[in-house]
């Protein structure tokens, strides 16, 4: 089956800068998949969308959607994928309704078509009481709704959604999720960017982890996260004792039987990847930390997430 | 290759072939433009018109009620004043909206992601832009002549009339497609000042520019605002007793500043289009 997006070897260096924002990015998706770009602010994916939504020139690689060549065909490939960005792009000299019927009208769509699909896609997504509003009066979360019925309007087969959820408020946001899994079962196959891990973990099938332009893993979540030394981690708070620093307290516990590794991550707490039940560790640990006159304010146990991933991965937090 | 080797052309009729076209694009996107101007229909006429009427009426008839100016000027003055109208509406058409839609609004993304080339959509955005001047020029010529209570007529002028306000209006769009994709949002108030003010006034449109035969140095930089030819040309077309450059020179003038800010307009779209 042909892919949904191929991406290859892609590199954009916008002019003026002397880094890549993008730097060698290949991926794949298949169709029907829900797939995840994370990454921290400026890790590329907007760029890597921009590239595969024919809005940002590659300086070089190449890049698939549906098969088409989002390079040099730019204006086929338009008909097979719909993005929703992460500004609001609305035409405000438009309502809500109208920006979904001109939408359908530049791909084509007859006016009958486009009266009867804008109406059922202002009701699948909650609007169809302020259709006719002004597009101004719209809240971040109607507006974010609407472009993605706007994306709907031409029948895409891929959906680039750019951050999606961010600024959207908890009932939003289960909304927003509940719609993309729908987009999916009807075959839409979805592309979304997120610096939030319990976002991409709970909605991805697969999530790659992008900085720097560069992908730094690629599986299921649960792979992800598998991958990763033990299932447990132990982050403890501590201020380090005089003449002290954070790196030696790691040295020191990792030395606790149980504990694989442990690093200090920057301005965070001390994370240690455990192979044992934290339980079971947790008291030699607070004995070393004791025995150096470190004091411990908070200690919090869990299983290993994409966030660990990821701090494993760079050797820092998220945001 | 001999026709047995052509493929059979696709039915037509299939509906997944028929809809994306370049065409059918373009049509679209004019008609979201023409259907916003009819929208916002009273705001456009005031911002076309408003102006121009101000000045016909201080110049051409206030101030012949005391007797500065004789009653020929505003015979005179009603043909510069259109072409001023329709080029300035040209202009403005194509520069204010484009500078806010690639800034704050990005209004103009989804246009950008229909199915057809990059370039079509300004070549829309032009196209819009003439036809909105015509109608300005359209709607200046009966309001203009109740302001003066008569208005200068030539009827073999036509064909030049309507030559010269189409290549018009589309040089003030090309100037107002390279202005609106150069300038950012933040200096939108420098156009005005340093560039739409200058426009104005050297573009011969309150003076013959063979009455400047004494002030060389001003003929000398009226003649390279494009908007003169223009007023030159309309001025033959409707008051052709009043010396004029000749009309082929304006139109030729036209077309080639027309392609040449068109081209310039376009790369710079392109430039803002695709990062
Ligand atoms: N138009 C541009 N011109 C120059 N540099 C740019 C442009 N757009 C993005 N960049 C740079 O490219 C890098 C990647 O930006 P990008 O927007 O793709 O990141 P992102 O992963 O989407 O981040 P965020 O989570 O903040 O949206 C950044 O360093 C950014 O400064
Ligand atoms: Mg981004």
């Amino acid at each position: 089956m042909t892919p949904a997006v191929e991406v290859h070897d892609l590199v954009k260096r916008y002019p003026k800068r002397d880094v890549n924002a993008v730097d060698g990015l290949s991926f794949t998706v298949q169709p029907g998949e829900i797939f995840g770009l994370l990454g921290p602010n400026g890790a590329g994916k907007s760029t890597t969308i921009g590239v595969l939504t024919t809005r940002v020139r590659a300086t070089s690689g190449e890049a698939r959607v549906a098969g088409m060549d989002v390079v040099r065909n730019a204006v086929a490939a338009r008909t097979l994928f719909a993005v929703v960005p992460q500004q609001t792009n609305l035409d405000r000299s438009l309502t809500p309704r109208q920006n979904l019927a001109f939408h359908a009208a530049y791909h084509g769509f007859s006016r009958t078509d486009r009266n009867a699909k804008a109406a059922a896609m202002l009701d699948e997504f909650g609007l169809a009481d302020q259709a006719d509003d002004k597009v101004d009066w719209y809240s971040g979360g109607m507006a974010q709704r609407l472009m993605i019925a706007r994306a709907m309007m031409h029948e895409p087969k891929v959906l680039f959604l750019d951050e999606p959820t961010t600024g959207l408020d908890p009932q939003s946001r289960l909304f927003m999720w509940e719609r993309v899994r729908d987009l999916r079962s009807r075959g839409v196959t979805v592309v979304l960017t997120t610096h939030d891990m319990d976002e991409a973990a709970e909605m991805a099938d697969r999530v790659g982890i992008v900085d720097h332009g560069k992908l730094l893993a690629l599986d299921t979540p649960e792979g992800l996260t598998r991958g990763l030394a033990g299932h447990s981690v132990l982050d403890l708070s501590v201020t380090a004792g005089d003449g002290d620093d954070p790196e030696k307290l790691v040295a020191a516990l990792t030395d606790v039987a149980g504990v694989e590794r442990g690093e200090a991550v920057a301005g965070g707490p001390i994370r240690l990847y455990l192979t044992a039940d934290p339980a079971t560790v947790l008291a030699p640990v607070i004995a070393v930390l004791g025995g150096r006159s470190a004091t411990l304010t908070n200690v919090h146990m869990g299983a290993a997430s994409l966030e660990d991933v990821f701090i494993d991965l760079t050797g820092r937090g998220l945001r | 290759m001999t026709v047995l080797d052509t493929p059979t052309p696709t039915p037509t009729s299939s509906p997944a072939d028929a809809r994306p076209s370049a065409a059918r694009a373009f049509r679209a996107i004019l008609w979201r433009d023409i259907f916003v101007t009819g929208k916002e229909f009273w705001v456009f006429l005031a911002q076309v018109a408003l102006q121009p009427l101000f000045m016909l009426f201080v110049f051409a008839k206030v101030l012949n009620a005391g007797g500065y100016v004789t009653d020929s000027y505003a015979h005179l003055l009603l043909p510069g004043i259109v072409a001023l109208t329709a080029f300035l509406t040209a202009l403005q058409t194509v520069s204010f909206p484009l500078i806010m839609e690639f800034s704050f609004t990005r209004e103009i993304e989804d246009r950008l992601l229909a199915p057809l080339p990059t370039y079509l959509v300004a070549v829309e955005k032009l196209l819009l832009a003439v036809i909105r001047a015509l109608a300005s020029a359209v709607v200046m010529f009966p309001i203009g002549a109740l302001v003066l209570g008569s208005a200068p007529w030539h009827s073999d002028g036509v064909p030049l009339l309507i030559a010269s306000l189409v290549l018009g209006s589309w040089v003030g769009a090309g100037i107002g497609l390279t202005l609106g994709t150069m300038v950012p949002p933040s200096k939108i108030s420098v156009i005005f000042a340093v560039i739409l003010t200058p426009l104005m006034f050297t573009g011969a449109t309150q003076y013959p520019w063979q009455s400047l035969d004494s002030m060389r140095w001003f003929q000398v930089v009226t003649a390279l605002n494009p908007l003169t030819y223009l007023s030159e040309a309309v001025r033959a077309a409707v008051v052709p007793e009043i010396p004029h450059i000749a009309p082929w020179i304006c139109l030729v003038v036209l077309v080639l500043s027309g392609a040449i800010f068109t081209g310039v307009g376009i790369k710079g779209f392109m430039r803002r289009a695709l990062t």
